[in-house]
């Protein structure tokens, strides 16, 4: 009767993979991932898209605030950050797509960086406010320095190119969105298996007891705050090179908020979660936007208020699974798999 | 110089509003050590329902300003009971989103009763220009000067004097020696939300006469933050001191260097601040070191 896993080995227990089912579910999803795109239309492509970016930035956000314990509510001014440098880059001076991204990868954790220096001196609440404050500084720049960004006018970016081929479809967009999104997986899992991965995770579970330990807490505060950036980088030049376009009502401090929303309710700290909770946020308005039409013949009031309803339904998912989940969709996820696998006998 | 007497009156009377919003915030922090991001739709409720008892239902203003403070009061307690109270000992992360989560729950109920379109509101507090030292300022916003010190009074007497005040004051200190002297946190958490409900009920109130019932009022809550820093997250005088210095930095980088940089420096100054004296001006020094 199997009661849990159990690894006799510490090469078993590092293993990404342990059991046999995570193997075959990683070949499902493989699969799916590889024929989504040939049976999808062009509406569930552009939803598939837009998870993909959303993944890669929270994953971003969740080694800083789930892995690492600094909360950041800067998110939506370091996307900022990566979207006009690949922008800019690309629209006025003509730098391929790619090389732009990368550009405004390293861009990114460059200002997250430099943001994330008070971080050496405050933690929790202050930490949050001084976040805060960078996302708010961010976003004033970009609207006012208006020789480089364009100011509040939008930036036009060219489509990327590819091999030759215009990647002006979501068809053609999907590929490198989920082909950057299984490489930012593989990264992020296996950083989690190597010391600096674990620097990470001793700084937030005891500070102190870390740096007892022989952490350098400066160094790897630092380094938290540029490898996350770097990823909220890269999903803020995807942004610019999807949209083809770049305007800062894209970059408030609500994306701040809705990314944050995301790895909470998806799960703190863990990967799956930043997948099931980028996916829950990011289609949660869309389901809502049908529901409303749905039900748009029977009552006509609720076309004008579906925004409200978006907005709402937003804060009472937060409230509702900070109170009864507060692990989140992770959470629910294991506890499906174990009712499943100790069944009959779950105790 | 008339620019400058201008400018301070101005700075003055913005700084008065952005301390009343303030205060509640720091009642908050004080008594329970959260940080409430749903201040500002706090304020955003004073300000729509005056705006319902006043303009939509005729009632005087008199009973209609102590109609939208008892209803402020229970939204107060209610929140703590039902949001707030089974947040108690969850980690910090989880405390701001909860809030987080309640600030869009609000306006988004705010907007579907009311709709996010400006709304004319019939001022109840005169708002006719008086002319100062050759400057010229509205009442309204006079007044705005005038209830913050009320209220610094007010609340400084309630926590020196008060049993509940006191008791107050004993709860943000250590919860569990509070409990032991037969004080209930439960009731002080209540207590505490719905006087901060209260306060911002009354700076609603005095936003929607002074810049008119919108959405935009729940953008104070947003400016709320360099004020608290800067006077420190569990002071009171701090919250007013730190409210008049923004106000008067607002307007002096807007009338003297312009360019929109009065909407960012207040947040330059929150980081320096965090960065050289994280406890505020007058906040307790209690911060800890990593």
């Amino acid at each position: 009767m199997i009661s849990g896993i159990f690894h006799s080995s510490y090469e078993k227990d590092m293993a990404l993979r342990r059991s046999h089912a995570q193997k075959i579910r990683i070949v499902i999803v493989i699969i799916v991932m590889l024929i989504f795109p040939f049976l999808a239309n062009r509406y569930y492509l552009t939803l598939a898209n837009q998870v993909g970016i959303a993944i890669i930035g929270a994953i971003g956000l969740n080694i800083l605030v789930g892995y690492t314990g600094q909360i950041s509510l800067g998110q939506g001014g370091f996307m900022a950050v990566g979207a006009y440098t690949a922008g800019i880059l690309t629209a006025n001076m003509g730098m391929p797509w790619w090389a732009s991204t990368i550009a405004a990868c390293f861009m990114t954790a460059l200002v997250g960086t430099i943001f994330g220096i008070p971080s050496l001196r405050l933690k929790g609440l202050y930490l949050a406010i001084a976040t805060l404050a960078a996302q708010v500084i961010i976003l004033w720049v970009v609207t006012h320095w208006e020789a480089l960004t364009g100011g509040v006018d939008a930036l036009v970016v060219p489509n990327p190119m590819l091999f030759g081929i215009r990647l002006n479809t979501d068809f053609n967009f999907y590929w490198i969105t989920w082909g950057l999104v299984v490489i930012v997986t593989i990264a992020t899992v296996n950083l989690f298996r190597t010391h600096f991965g674990r620097a990470f995770i001793a700084i937030r579970d005891q500070d102190i007891a870390a740096s007892v330990m022989g952490v350098d807490l400066f160094k790897y505060k630092l380094l938290a705050f540029a490898v996350s950036s770097f990823l909220v980088g890269l999903a803020g030049a995807l942004t610019a090179h999807y949209r083809s376009i770049v305007t800062w009502e894209r970059f408030t401090v609500d994306v701040s908020v809705t990314y944050l929303a995301m790895i909470i309710i998806g799960g703190l700290g863990s990967v799956t979660g930043s997948y099931l909770g980028a996916s829950f946020m990011t289609l949660l308005p869309v389901v809502l936007t049908n529901l409303g039409r749905a039900v748009k013949t029977s009552f006509p009031i609720i076309d004008s208020i579906i925004p409200f309803i978006q907005q709402g339904m937003f804060g009472l998912v937060i409230i509702l699974f900070l109170i009864l989940e507060p692990e989140g969709l992770n959470k629910i996820w294991k506890n499906i798999k174990d009712y499943f696998r100790l069944w009959p006998f779950s105790y | 110089m008339d620019l400058f007497i201008q400018l301070t009156l101005t700075g003055l009377t913005n700084g008065a509003i952005l301390a009343l919003a303030a205060l509640g915030f720091v009642l908050i922090y004080k008594s329970s050590d959260v940080i409430n991001f749903a201040q500002g739709e706090f304020l955003l409720i004073g300000a729509y329902i005056i705006y319902a008892m006043i303009a939509q239902f005729g009632l005087h203003w008199s009973l209609g300003m102590t109609l939208t403070i008892v209803a402020a009061v229970a939204l107060g307690v209610l929140v703590e009971r039902l949001v707030l109270r089974p947040m108690i000992g969850e980690p910090i992360i989880s405390v701001i989103m909860v809030t987080i989560g309640l600030s869009s729950l609000l306006r988004a109920i705010i907007f579907t009763i009311w709709g996010n379109l400006p709304k004319a509101f019939p001022s109840f507090i005169p708002s006719e220009p008086v002319n100062i030292l050759g400057a010229t300022i509205g009442e309204d916003r006079l007044w705005a000067i005038v209830i913050a010190i009320a209220m610094l009074a007010l609340f400084t007497f309630f926590f020196r004097r008060s049993k509940e005040g006191i008791a107050m004051r004993a709860v943000a200190d250590d919860q569990q020696a509070a409990l032991s002297m037969g004080i209930s946190v439960k009731k002080i958490f209540a207590w505490a939300w719905s006087i901060a409900a209260a306060t911002a009920a009354i700076g609603g109130a005095l936003l929607a006469n002074i810049v008119g019932v919108s959405g935009d009022v729940a953008h104070f809550g947003l400016r709320v933050f360099p004020v608290v820093i800067l006077g420190g997250l569990d002071s009171i005088p701090g919250a007013i001191i730190g409210g008049i210095i923004i106000g008067l930095l607002e307007q002096y980088t807007g009338g003297y260097i312009g360019q929109g940089l009065n909407q960012v420096l207040p947040f330059v100054v929150l980081i320096i601040i965090l960065m050289v004296r994280p406890y505020g001006l007058f906040g307790q020094e209690i911060i800890e070191r990593v």
